[in-house]
């Protein structure tokens, strides 16, 4: 009895004081919880590291995919949600109250691929791809990709096709850019978060394509530039709206995002740009946030860290590879910065 | 054993043939045995030689006490320990005094073909059974829905859940084994049932009680479906409930499917701290109770 | 009972306690365990009835699984959830009834006895995740030439045909195997110990080998709770998720080849919950899990059933 009481008792004391440590010296600061989209993990959490050094502001953030960031923010079980497919207005109704989408970066969506003996650069284009993720095209030494890779000796390798298992605003990119050029792509399997993938295998985030490509010979995958760069893996040069064959990078990221016109809603995507250098496959990121917000001091903290995100925050974005805002959406974003309120106040302080 | 040649029958050789095929079929089967217990065990040897090899260079003082990193920095793991003990504990809260007050009720408040008792132990067993993400889905409609926000809570919620069954079910095989001149004793002593059970039978059967216990607590911290959206993850320390909460096993997770190498390592360090704490639980467990095989 | 005369030092802290509340508070306690099934059936079937007023019972056969146009249909999942685990029970069922054979019917030597059967239990201590770890990071390459060894050889058998990525059903299913192991060994083990003695003793007597008393007289003595064993694990097998999520490629395809990736019930809901937008998605995810919940159940119950049927109701209390 002794014993099974104290043991007990050991465990009843061990779990009180682990619930009654005190937390951290920044009580005052109210953390804040983020959830969604993989594409801009790696700038994210450089950002909040960085905040978190300046200001003391803990942000914690999931990478669960932009589909959950959606999902969550309508849920609520999160302060922001992070995706890159803007809202569509069905999912902005449900909302109930007005939901902000802040555009933070732009970035290319980079094709990768895991083939022994071919580099970077293998040239592509849209109608091959939307084939290959159908899986008409089996083989990496077909016909039609050696068509356009005279210079390259194409393995008889079956092609194994990686996509996103989770709801993701990257298979949203991709797919939109594929059913903008292929309409048989548009018609078959369409644009979203999530589609109805004919073949292939599914990876949870980005990490988990990219850790595919890295583990499957012969896969071929769809990730955010960063991802396929810090892991060494190789890009395709896909073929943009003027025929000019592209790597993914920062300029020709920003090239997509430079012609493109803005609306209101700051919805909007970049994909097959119109651009002379522009890289087909990009599109923007968006941090979304209730207009008005229903708790003080959680909605100051956000807001000021909003300001800190598209102001000192931009200058992080080349570093990892993602395009910063162009300097007139950042002043269209600092007006729609200062309308998120609470209780009817702005919480933004004077800028 | 094996061997069957009936003196009478030695100089038949239709027998003598039938014996020795009867005796090599023996041989066979002995065989086959030898090497489904060896593929049977191979696995186990390899996950721990594996978990070792790789886990080993990456522990360190660091993996305990410090916060993981970005990429290209040298982080740890000191937020999921502490979450996953918390989480656990607060389950064990919980799970374990209920645990054991239903246990008792099965095996010495009921009578002994009680019709409820019956019903409440199969419900135990199929409670056992039910899929821990299941649990985890109920904890998420149940906990986080509602409450507005993934926590540490809801976490624990989970999987107190799954280790109520367990608690149940070894505490009321211990109380069994309760000689029954222990009740006898004390009620003719004029113990009232209350008294019995706290002064006499528990305390008897305490060494049981405890394995059940620790074999719960192990479980639940190996958990990691009921986690995914309940208390989801964090890369900050916590110890407030309201808030969500890093885990061993959810941070492994997403290390796990990660393209990078340095998480890579950092998993195998995470399996490595579990599969120690499991097995020391286990082991240990086995000498507290010198278990009956 | 008359006040006793002298209490031993254990039970005076606790004199004159009144035990009626105490014995009514624990009874109703105990029905915690009902409430929270209920509770979990409940929950689960309220959140789960717009997916059923949608699709009905053809959301266990329809191979759609569609979130741009909101079709639902689970059959991939169910596919999946099955063949992995068939592939499972196909391998774990005759080494494991193997294994509890040889650990009790004195194959062993006595030295190994105990360690084997620690060794056994064991397997059911590593954690699901660690599972999933080395399945993604020594199974997969382990199984990869043996996989594609096959697909050249008897590619012509759809079972077994290219392309074989790594991620497959059939990975699935070897490590769903070696999980559920443990499982079918210690309750056959115990089932097996449970059958009389008088038995093997009287097979023995008559002139059988070792062998043939255990296949003539013991395993069908013992047959149903076996089958309960197998029937338990297979309700593991099924429900299992982290180790399924991480190695079986999640694709919700149907292909014939056990090669080919797939996807289970619970990997869908462990990838897909926190992210369902429409609350159609989320319904179907639930109405998965519902069914996830009601096979794992039912298959408890059953598998329960056939364990009693051998070791007789246990329910009289009390040392043995």
């Amino acid at each position: 009895m002794q014993h099974l009481k104290s043991a007990l008792f050991a465990l009843l004391i061990g779990s009180l004081g682990l619930v009654a440590l005190p937390s951290t010296p920044v009580l005052a600061q109210a953390a804040l919880t983020g959830a969604g989209a993989t594409f801009p993990e790696p700038i994210y959490s450089r950002w909040f590291s960085e905040y978190n050094k300046k200001t003391g502001v803990k942000i914690n953030y999931q990478a669960i995919g932009s589909g959950g960031g959606i999902k969550q923010i309508l849920a609520k079980t999160v302060d922001f949600g992070a995706s890159d497919a803007a809202m569509s207005d069905e999912d902005l109704a449900k909302a109930g109250k007005p939901i902000l989408m802040i555009p933070t970066v732009a970035g290319p969506v980079a094709i990768t691929y895991n083939l022994s003996g071919v580099a970077s650069g293998l040239k592509i284009n849209a109608y091959i791809l939307a084939d290959i993720f159908q899986g008409r095209i089996k083989k990496w030494n077909d016909r039609r990709i050696a068509e356009i890779n005279p210079s390259v000796s194409l393995p008889d390798v079956d092609i194994q096709v990686v996509h996103r298992s989770d709801g993701s605003g990257t298979t949203r990119i991709f797919t939109d850019y594929l059913s903008k050029v292929d309409s048989g792509w548009a018609t078959r399997i369409g644009s979203s978060t999530a589609v109805k993938w004919p073949t292939g295998l599914g990876g949870k985030g980005t990490e988990g394509v990219a850790s595919l490509v890295k583990q499957t010979p012969g896969a071929i995958g769809y990730v955010e530039y960063a991802y396929a760069q810090q892991n060494q893996l190789s890009v395709a040069a896909v073929e943009n709206y003027n025929g000019i064959f592209v790597l993914p990078t920062l300029e020709g990221a920003s090239a997509a995002a430079d012609g493109a016109v803005v609306p209101e809603n700051y919805r909007v995507f970049i994909t097959n740009s119109k651009g002379k250098t522009a890289y087909p496959i990009s599109g923007f990121t968006w941090l979304l946030v209730y207009q008005q917000q229903d708790d003080a001091t959680k909605g100051k903290t956000l807001v000021d860290f909003l300001w800190w995100a598209i102001h000192d925050g931009q200058k992080f974005a080349a570093s990892l590879n993602y395009a910063d805002l162009p300097p007139a959406l950042v002043k269209r974003l600092e007006k729609s910065i200062k309308t998120i309120s609470y209780n009817g106040k702005a919480l933004l302080s004077e800028k | 054993m094996m061997t069957l040649a009936a003196e009478s029958l030695k100089g038949d050789p239709t027998f003598l043939k039938h014996v020795q095929r009867r005796n090599w079929v023996s041989l066979a089967l002995t065989s086959l045995g030898w090497v489904l217990t060896v593929a049977a065990l191979f696995p186990l040897f390899s996950v721990l030689l594996y978990v070792t090899i790789q886990g080993l260079p990456s522990l360190s003082l660091d993996f305990f006490t410090k916060l993981p990193a970005p990429v290209g920095e040298q982080g740890g793991m000191g937020n999921a320990v502490l979450g996953t003990l918390e989480m656990v504990s607060l389950a064990s809260l919980f799970s374990v005094p209920i645990g054991i007050l239903i246990a008792t009720y099965l095996s010495e408040l009921a009578a002994p073909q009680s019709k409820i008792a019956f019903v409440i132990r199969l419900g135990t067993d199929t409670l056992a059974g039910v899929p821990s993400i299941v649990v985890g889905v109920f904890a998420y409609a149940l906990l986080v829905f509602t409450t507005k926000t993934f926590s540490a809570l809801a976490g624990s919620g989970a999987l107190a859940i799954i280790m109520l069954p367990l608690v149940i079910r070894t505490t009321e095989e211990s109380l069994k084994l309760v000689p029954d001149s222990y009740r006898d004793g004390a009620y003719s002593l004029g113990a009232n049932r209350f008294q019995a059970i706290f002064g006499v039978i528990l305390p008897a059967a305490r060494n049981g009680v405890i394995t059940g216990a620790l074999l719960a607590v192990s479980r639940a911290a190996g958990e990691t479906a009921p986690l995914l959206f309940t208390a989801l993850n964090n890369q900050y320390w916590n110890v407030e409930l309201n808030q969500p909460m890093a885990s061993l096993t959810v941070q492994l997770f997403t290390y796990a499917i990660s393209p990078y190498e340095e998480k890579h390592a950092q998993a195998w360090a995470a399996a490595l701290v579990l599969i120690l704490f499991v097995l020391v639980f286990n082991v240990g467990v086995r000498f507290l109770l010198r278990s009956k095989f | 009972m008359t006040a006793p005369e002298p209490t031993p030092a254990v039970l005076t802290g606790m004199k004159g306690a009144n035990d009626k509340p105490f014995a009514k508070l624990v009874q109703t306690l105990s029905f915690l365990v009902l409430v929270l099934l209920m509770a979990m059936t409940v929950v689960l079937f309220i959140d789960a009835l717009p997916a059923i007023r949608t699709f009905g019972i053809s959301f266990l056969v329809g191979s759609d699984w569609d979130p741009v146009n909101g079709g639902f249909g689970a059959l991939p999942f169910i596919y999946g959830t099955v063949m992995s685990s068939l592939v499972a029970i196909l391998l774990a069922a005759p080494t494991g009834i193997g294994v509890a054979i040889f650990i009790t019917e004195g194959f062993l030597p006595p030295l190994l006895r105990q360690p084997v059967s620690i060794a056994t239990e064991m397997l059911a201590a590593i954690p699901s995740v660690v599972y999933g770890l080395w399945g993604i990071f020594v199974l997969i390459p382990i199984l990869r030439p043996f996989m594609k060894e096959t697909a050249n050889l008897l590619g012509v058998i759809p079972l077994l045909a290219g392309p074989t990525p790594g991620p497959s059903i059939f990975v699935t299913g070897v490590l769903l195997a070696v999980m559920i192991l443990p499982t079918i060994i210690a309750i056959s083990r115990d089932v097996l110990r449970a059958v009389p003695e008088t038995l093997r003793l009287g097979s023995m007597a008559l002139g059988a080998t070792q062998w043939e008393t255990i296949f003539s007289c013991i395993l069908p003595a013992a047959a149903p709770g076996i089958m309960g064993s197998v029937i338990l694990a297979l309700g593991r097998a099924l429900g299992e998720t982290m180790a399924a999520t991480m190695v079986i490629g999640n694709t919700p395809q149907i292909q014939a080849s056990l090669f080919a990736p797939g996807y289970t019930l619970a990997a869908v809901l462990a990838n897909e919950f926190a992210e369902a937008i429409t609350d159609l998605h989320t319904s179907a995810l639930i109405y998965a899990a519902l069914v996830l919940l009601g096979v794992t159940l039912a298959l408890n119950i059953l598998a329960q059933w056939l364990v009693l049927v051998v070791s007789g109701p246990n329910s009289e209390r009390g040392g043995r």
